[in-house]
């Protein structure tokens, strides 16, 4: 019998803590893999507009740091292998850094490889009227928004991950590849399971649905939150994956945080739509047949999940520039600071508009007021303090500099108790929109480099 | 270990717990039962229906609910809720992190008082 393989993840997202991964193989030195998973839908994005300064960037710089830190565990013989997403729109570049920082420290040993062909902006730039292209909420054809494109890349799955594993890699970087399929793909290549063994491909996508999102498995963004003990120091996940795919999902002992039927069952559920048909390039999976079973402290078994065919298209996320916005705050102190925050918000707008700059899309809201749910009945007593955050949105940048320079002048013509204005002007920042659609199998050809050092 | 130390009242963080997060330019909020008595009265009263009521202010325009048994457990599908969604909305909250909060202020005062009682109590 193969013995189970220890799959960890040391990063949910790209500006989680730098310094869990070398922490987590500090306190677990026997992983098999570890995942860092650096892409949400809108950081692609982000990339492309770092590569139109740099053709050299379009990456999770971040990502070398974390190679750097881990050093010291190589070079005193840690075994553990690196699985990751922090390619971006640049894998090879970014594998190629990557292999370059691991041969100066004299770890040439180490196997470096890159998983791109995810990118398909040029295919979506050349059919813009196609069925498959088509907004996937709003059926809304690309159209004229082709031009305006950033970005588009394929969620590819865990089968090139697989092959680079396979082929003796010490570190993945890949570009957009489903964020649990950097899961699966270890355990694929671990306990050679067929590509149509859905119900095993489906227990590995579950757990990978459950690292994915780092300490969110373990204690962090929990309903319970305030009670677990030593919330500063949350461990992040671990799986033991068996042959057979059913998992236990653990953490380090020496850390804080919990996993406990309550986080667990959190994080299965977290971003999910239809529970039974939880879509994945690698299998479609239902989430209601598994079942959770305790075992022992901050142990949790997880088995059942059951699997059937992916969808036959891959989901793309895609991304175009939709002009300019900017954020600017103020607090303001006082008896009825919601009433004041608010008149003195739609006071700018007003002053703006008599003054002939007319902005596309505004907002007033008051943090302290419910600024999460604005108009939901929470039924609180107002607050005495508040801070006020004036947005607006345009598509000509001169259009928010000027609404910028409209903040200030709340200090002495608004409400008394104003406090805070020492950030200077609001800046317009570039807004990138969310186009996501999909796209035939056969269009994308995932490739897989072996990078020298 | 399925109790809060926080005093949610006569709301739903009493007897659930819950997780929310973005998809698109929507969210989704999980509400899960913290005991099988609670799962079995969510089951009949905390309706799609009663859910989009309570957030018809962020502008959803109507839930899907997702029954999940064997977590004792709901999906609750929200479109269209972020105004935009994480991108190109302007609200504070453009990823719904704090839906799963808002959802547990939900208040349970028109419930029957002996049902009431009888919930509190049995959790464990």
């Amino acid at each position: 019998m193969t013995r189970p393989l220890r799959i960890g993840n040391a990063q949910g997202f790209w500006g989680d803590s730098p310094g869990a991964p070398r922490r987590l193989l500090e306190q677990a030195p026997e992983l098999d893999f570890l995942t860092l998973d650096y892409l949400a839908e809108l950081s692609l994005s982000i990339m492309a507009s770092q590569r139109e300064r740099d053709p050299s960037a379009g990456y999770a710089r971040d990502f070398l740091e974390v190679i750097e830190s881990l050093v010291p565990y190589w070079q005193s013989g840690g075994q553990c292998r690196i699985v990751t997403n922090a390619g971006g729109l640049n894998p090879e570049g970014c594998a190629s850094a990557c292999a370059a920082a691991l041969g100066r420290a004299g770890l040439n040993h180490l196997r470096v490889f890159s998983v791109s062909g995810d990118d398909v902006l040029e295919q979506l730039r050349a059919a813009p009227e196609a069925q498959e292209f088509r907004h996937l909420e709003t059926k809304e054809p690309l159209g004229a928004l082709a031009g305006r494109l950033v970005a588009a890349n394929a969620y590819l799955g865990a089968q090139s991950v697989a092959e680079a594993i396979a082929e003796g890699a010490h570190v993945v970087v890949t570009g957009r590849v489903a964020d649990p399929s950097l899961t699966v793909a270890p355990c694929v290549a671990h306990f050679n399971w067929s590509w149509t063994d859905y119900s095993r491909l489906a227990a590995a996508t579950v757990a990978g649905h459950l690292i994915e999102c780092g300490t969110q498995a373990t204690g962090g963004f929990s309903t319970d939150w305030l009670d677990l003990p030593d919330h500063d120091r949350i461990g992040y996940p671990i799986v033991e994956v068996e042959e057979d795919g059913s998992f236990v999902i653990t953490k380090p002992p020496a850390s804080g945080g919990r996993v406990t039927l309550q986080t667990v069952k959190e994080q299965l559920l977290y971003e999910i739509g239809d529970p039974g048909a939880y879509l994945s390039p690698d299998a479609t999976v239902s989430l209601l047949g598994i079942a959770l079973e305790p075992q022992g402290e901050n142990q949790v078994r997880v088995t059942g999940a059951r699997g059937g065919p992916p969808p036959e298209r891959l989901k793309v996320s895609a991304s175009y520039r939709d002009g300019y916005k900017a954020h600017a705050t103020l607090t303001v102190f006082g008896r009825d600071a919601v009433r004041k925050a608010q008149a003195a918000g739609e006071g700018v707008f007003r002053r703006l508009r008599e003054a002939g700059c007319k902005l596309e899309r505004t907002l007033v809201e008051t943090i302290g007021g419910g600024a999460c749910a604005p108009g939901v009945d929470l039924g609180d007593s107002a607050p005495l303090e508040v801070v006020l955050r004036l947005s607006a949105a345009d598509s000509r940048k001169e259009a928010l500099e000027r609404f910028s320079k409209e903040i200030a002048p709340l200090v002495t013509c608004g409400p008394q108790g104003v406090a805070g204005y020492a950030s200077g002007r609001a800046k317009p920042v570039p807004v990138f929109a969310y186009w996501p659609c999909l796209i035939q199998c056969g269009a994308v050809r995932a490739k897989v480099v072996e990078v020298a050092a | 270990m399925n109790q809060s130390s926080i005093d949610y009242g006569r709301r739903l963080g009493a007897i659930a717990y819950a997780r929310s997060g973005d998809k698109g330019s929507g969210a989704n909020v999980a509400v899960l039962a913290r005991h099988p008595a609670a799962y079995a009265f969510l089951l009949e009263w905390l309706t799609a229906e009663r859910l989009a009521a309570f957030l018809e202010p962020l502008g959803s325009d109507g839930a899907v609910r997702y029954e999940v048994p064997n977590l004792e457990a709901f999906n609750f599908v929200f479109p269209r809720i972020l105004a935009g969604g994480a991108s190109r909305s302007l609200r504070l909250d453009t990823q719904g992190k704090a839906l799963g909060q808002v959802v547990l202020e939900l208040p349970l005062t028109e419930v029957d008082d002996a049902v009431w009682h009888r919930l509190v109590e049995d959790c464990p």
